[in-house]
């Protein structure tokens, strides 16, 4: 792992009093994966979500792509520039049809022409293997399909990172396998990923470093092999043998 | 709604065939030379009033979004801002706003040096559109935030601005929710610019006080001006029926 696309330094966050994020220090190369996982509450999702100013950070330091995340607009708007997000409960807007879906962030935010646009998103749509479904809306798609249709959208901002924050939570589990193979081939193909998931099989896949979270701290983090076969602390042994169970 | 007035009309006409010594509907029978010219009168307010409202409602609309956006916003002095316009103006009364816009308001545009005369037309429509903002602009913010907060997160995700999102994400989904609520309030407008006759604008509420004046028969000029209100209103909600209808069959899931 050549170069760093983000890095956190002593990354603290309260909402009100709660101390949800404990002196985070996180850093994840070009074309690292990253699983997060942990029990829920822990702050894995706040951590993804403070990545690209969705959530505020109080303390320490979050640099993405060279680039720190202050209160600037402009670097907000730089950092948001080259991560892409995929939501637990896909957030797809559903008065638009999935094209449109796919085309507004890069026709209105990044200037491109709607032929350019529809182009990229038919490409990305095949990509995530439903293009037969650029002109329904979100509504009248199944689950699955949802979330591949936010991982077309967020790919078609041409993100240097992908942030996920519980992809696979919402879907029923037949249609889960769908999307993770979606995102084994992001993997494959050398995107940056942060994924906070509950999918063990799919992080021993793809996964170049685990890390735990519980109560608002990284406990632990290592590469999947020594994470699932010999974790270091209690608490971590502990979740993983409550998840690995069935 | 409808029904009532279906069996009101015969009730009038019937009425007015009548020949009761204590019902004169010959005022406004327009088979009659005169009634003719009374109906053709009390008609004649028709159109300022429907200028009026549409005027005010289509300002109020504007105002109030634009009053409604600080009250979403995460700067506290900004949803300050919006409490104290919706709590003030939502408490005075439309009448004694009427009579301050009209007689207050251009002394205060002359004690700043400005000659601003306010005839009744637009001191009408200012204070209409004025008293409506306040509740449009409720209207509005609890449109908009129904919308769930994903939807802004995602459209932020995806580098659009503020303006950006509102406008391509959040407003074309809030607008089905705020449609009905919105059609309300242009009926309220349309009724409440009833009191614009008490400044002197010419429009139906003014039109059968003048008649009653010279006629003496109130009781069946103002059944004919509430029958007219009735259709305005009746016509608004028909419209109001076919554009939700229109949208709902365009973003069925």
């Amino acid at each position: 792992m050549a170069q760093t696309a983000i890095e956190l330094v002593g990354v603290n966050k309260w909402f009100g009093t709660f101390h949800v994020l404990k002196d985070i220090n996180l850093t994840v190369g070009t074309g690292e994966k990253v699983v997060i996982c942990g029990p829920s509450g822990s702050g894995k999702s706040t951590v993804v979500r403070c990545i690209n100013r969705l959530e505020e950070h109080q303390k320490g330091q979050i640099v993405v792509d060279g680039t720190e995340l202050t209160n600037d607009p402009q670097s907000v708007a730089a950092i948001r520039s080259e991560v892409g997000m995929v939501f637990q409960q896909f957030n797809l807007f559903p008065h638009l049809t999935v094209l449109e879906n796919l085309t507004l962030g890069p026709i209105k935010a990044r200037g491109m022409s709607r032929t350019d646009a529809k182009a990229k998103a038919m490409q990305y749509l095949e990509r995530v293997h439903i293009p037969d479904q650029a002109n329904k809306r979100p509504g009248q798609l199944s689950g699955g399909q949802q979330q591949r249709v936010a991982i077309a959208r967020s790919l078609c901002m041409e993100p240097k990172v992908l942030l996920f924050d519980e992809p696979t939570s919402a879907l029923d589990p037949e249609m889960i396998s769908e999307v993770l193979d979606v995102m084994v081939g992001l993997a494959e193909e050398g995107m940056t990923m942060v994924v906070v998931t509950h999918e063990m099989g799919f992080a021993r896949k793809v996964a170049d470093n685990m890390v735990f979270m519980d109560a608002g701290e990284i406990v632990e983090q290592g590469p999947p092999e020594t994470f699932f076969a010999a974790p270091k602390s209690d608490r971590c042994r502990k979740f993983l043998s409550q998840i690995l169970q069935h | 709604m409808k029904k009532i007035f279906v069996f009101l009309i015969p009730v009038l006409l019937l009425a007015g065939c009548s020949s009761s010594s204590t019902w004169g509907w010959y005022v406004i029978d327009p088979r009659t030379e005169n009634g003719w010219i009374n109906v053709k009168f009390l008609l004649s307010g028709m159109g300022d009033t429907i200028l009026i409202s549409v005027i005010a409602a289509v300002i109020s609309i504007v105002v109030g979004l634009v009053v409604a956006l600080p009250a979403l916003s995460e700067r506290r002095w900004l949803r300050i801002v919006n409490r104290i316009y919706v709590e003030f103006v939502r408490a005075i009364p439309l009448l004694p706003m009427l009579f301050w816009v009209f007689y207050g308001l251009p002394i205060v545009f002359k004690s700043m040096g400005m000659n601003v005369p306010i005839d009744p037309f637009w001191g009408a429509v200012i204070t209409l559109a004025l008293s409506d903002s306040a509740f449009t602009a409720e209207i509005y913010r609890a449109g908009i935030q129904s919308i769930a907060k994903g939807q802004t997160e995602a459209a932020q995700t995806i580098g659009l601005n503020y303006l950006q999102t509102m406008r391509y994400v959040i407003l074309p989904q809030a607008i089905r929710r705020i449609l009905p609520p919105l059609a309300n309030q242009f009926i309220y407008i349309v009724k409440m610019s009833a009191f614009a006759s008490v400044i002197g604008m010419q429009e139906l509420t003014r039109r059968a006080n003048e008649l009653v004046v010279t006629e003496y028969r109130p009781l069946e000029i103002y059944s004919l001006l509430v029958l007219e209100y009735l259709v305005l209103v009746l016509i608004i909600s028909a419209g109001v029926r076919w554009l939700e209808r229109k949208m709902g069959a365009d973003e069925r899931e």
